[in-house]
């Protein structure tokens, strides 16, 4: 997937500090989405400071192990991202066995392929239809299935969306250029448990006799949240 | 609680901007409270609805005003301070003063990946039989507890209909206030749009998770 390739040399490079509150809309102007921008908010170098602070203090303490730190930066900054659910749902766009399975028991269906843990420990898949769109939301914090999407994007936990969603999903679908036929029954799931929800997003057209591996670059992060739709063929790389 | 983290339903926070090729971190200290975070949360000292009732209780303000990674470094100090882990002397400038306190399971480095690989499950076996099965007509209850529940606002004393059974789940209004975990059935609740929000809306159902006590029949 293209968009996981250029998340990753963002990660290397990580100029791209700035502020980005629940509320930061006033600070997205100059953001050119290249890793470069320096729109530093008020808040960064106190909270530097602050996080060093608190990491010396609870090492010294013995609270936690810095290399553990080190385990759980790497897991969720380079393994653990959205190409896990495009694995998931290119494979039940592949194999009609699969599918069933995810829709039945997406839990153990996610596990087979060895996507499991934290904020993935009970997983519901939900089905976009000819007739159904589905949307998923935290409208209580930030809610996400970390097992395979990764670490949550910052409108995920912003205030715009999360408090949005659920009333008027067409407009915030709108935002993200994402159309939904009128006639379809948008229905938006409120993750207010430990229940993590996927979507499974319909396979696109003209991708008769794709394999897993080729359908899998369809499948951007959104269309999992339901923000977003597959790519067409046309849109994939070569 | 009616905090300001129940946000559902409001309007005027202004647009969703996605960021295009969004880096997963805006700046290294998120990082480090990333996994400072994770890494805490692992140490026996609080569990996750505690973690949520230290972040939603934060000041409305401040809330509103912070990134999510600064909520959770408040919500991390405050129950670092409230289990007297840490002083607030030693919070303002990261210097230990006290011994570390005596019983913090910590998360070492051999057992990280596999914690990971692991979660926290929070579905319990019971031999109870469940109230409701799918298809069936519940009601929210309108309750206003002031304290931790995940019973959002705008779905109280609404009309809805249980379309999935999720089995047995640690109760996060009684987890929250460490008086345990009183695991209850757990159920995915389609309520109509229209019923939460008359014609001012453009969804067709929003579905909520609601353990047992949060539903009454209709």
């Amino acid at each position: 997937m293209s968009n996981q390739h250029s998340e990753h040399e963002h990660n290397e490079q990580d100029h791209g500090e700035r502020h980005h509150g629940t509320n930061d809309r006033a600070h997205d102007q100059g953001h050119d989405h290249d890793g470069h921008d320096h729109d530093h908010g008020s808040e960064l170098p106190e909270m530097d400071l602050r996080v060093r602070a608190l990491e010396s203090l609870l090492v010294e303490k013995g609270y936690v192990d810095p290399k553990a730190l080190d385990i759980i930066i790497q897991t969720y900054e380079s393994k653990v991202g959205p190409r896990n659910g495009a694995r998931v749902v290119a494979k039940a766009w592949a194999d009609p066995a699969f599918r069933d399975w995810l829709l039945r028991d997406a839990t153990a269906a996610i596990a087979s392929l060895g996507y499991t843990g934290r904020q993935g420990e009970h997983m519901v898949a939900l089905e976009n239809t000819e007739r159904v769109h589905n949307m998923v939301v935290c409208t209580l914090c930030s809610c996400y299935p970390w097992a395979v999407l990764g670490l949550p994007p910052v409108w995920y936990k912003s205030a715009p969306y999360r408090s949005r969603a659920v009333i008027d999903p067409r407009g915030v679908l709108d935002e993200f250029g994402v159309k939904v036929a009128e006639d379809k029954e948008l229905r938006v799931w409120d993750s207010t448990a430990e229940i993590r929800y996927l979507v499974l997003p319909q396979r696109p057209a003209g991708t008769e006799g794709w394999s897993a591996d080729r359908l899998e670059q369809l499948v951007t992060r959104d269309s999992m949240i339901g923000t977003g739709l597959p790519l067409s063929p046309a849109d994939a790389k070569p | 609680m009616n905090g300001v983290h129940d946000m559902g339903g409001m309007q005027h926070y202004g647009p969703v901007n996605p960021e295009i090729d969004e880096p997963r971190f805006h700046a290294p200290w998120e990082r480090r409270a990333l996994a400072l975070t994770v890494a805490m949360g692992a140490t026996g000292q609080w569990n996750i609805d505690q973690s949520r009732s230290a972040r939603e209780t934060l000041p409305a303000a401040k809330y509103l005003s912070s990134s999510y990674y600064r909520i959770w470094i408040e919500g991390m100090s405050k129950l670092l301070l409230e289990r007297g882990l840490v002083t607030p002397e030693e919070m303002k400038d990261g210097v230990m003063r006290e011994p570390p306190s005596g019983n913090v399971r910590v998360l070492e480095a051999g057992r990280a990946a596999a914690a990971l690989l692991r979660g926290t499950p929070t579905e319990r076996k019971s031999d109870s039989a469940a109230r409701f099965k799918a298809g069936d007509a519940v009601r929210a209850r309108n309750i206003n507890p002031p304290s931790h529940t995940r019973l959002p606002r705008y779905c109280r004393g609404k009309p809805g209909t249980i379309v999935i059974v999720h089995g047995v789940h640690v109760l996060p209004d009684k987890n929250a206030t460490g008086s345990g975990e009183h695991p209850e059935w757990l159920y995915s609740v389609r309520f109509d749009a229209k019923d939460l929000w008359g014609a001012d809306t453009t969804a067709a159902s929003v579905n909520v998770d609601c353990w047992e006590s949060y539903l009454e029949a209709r």
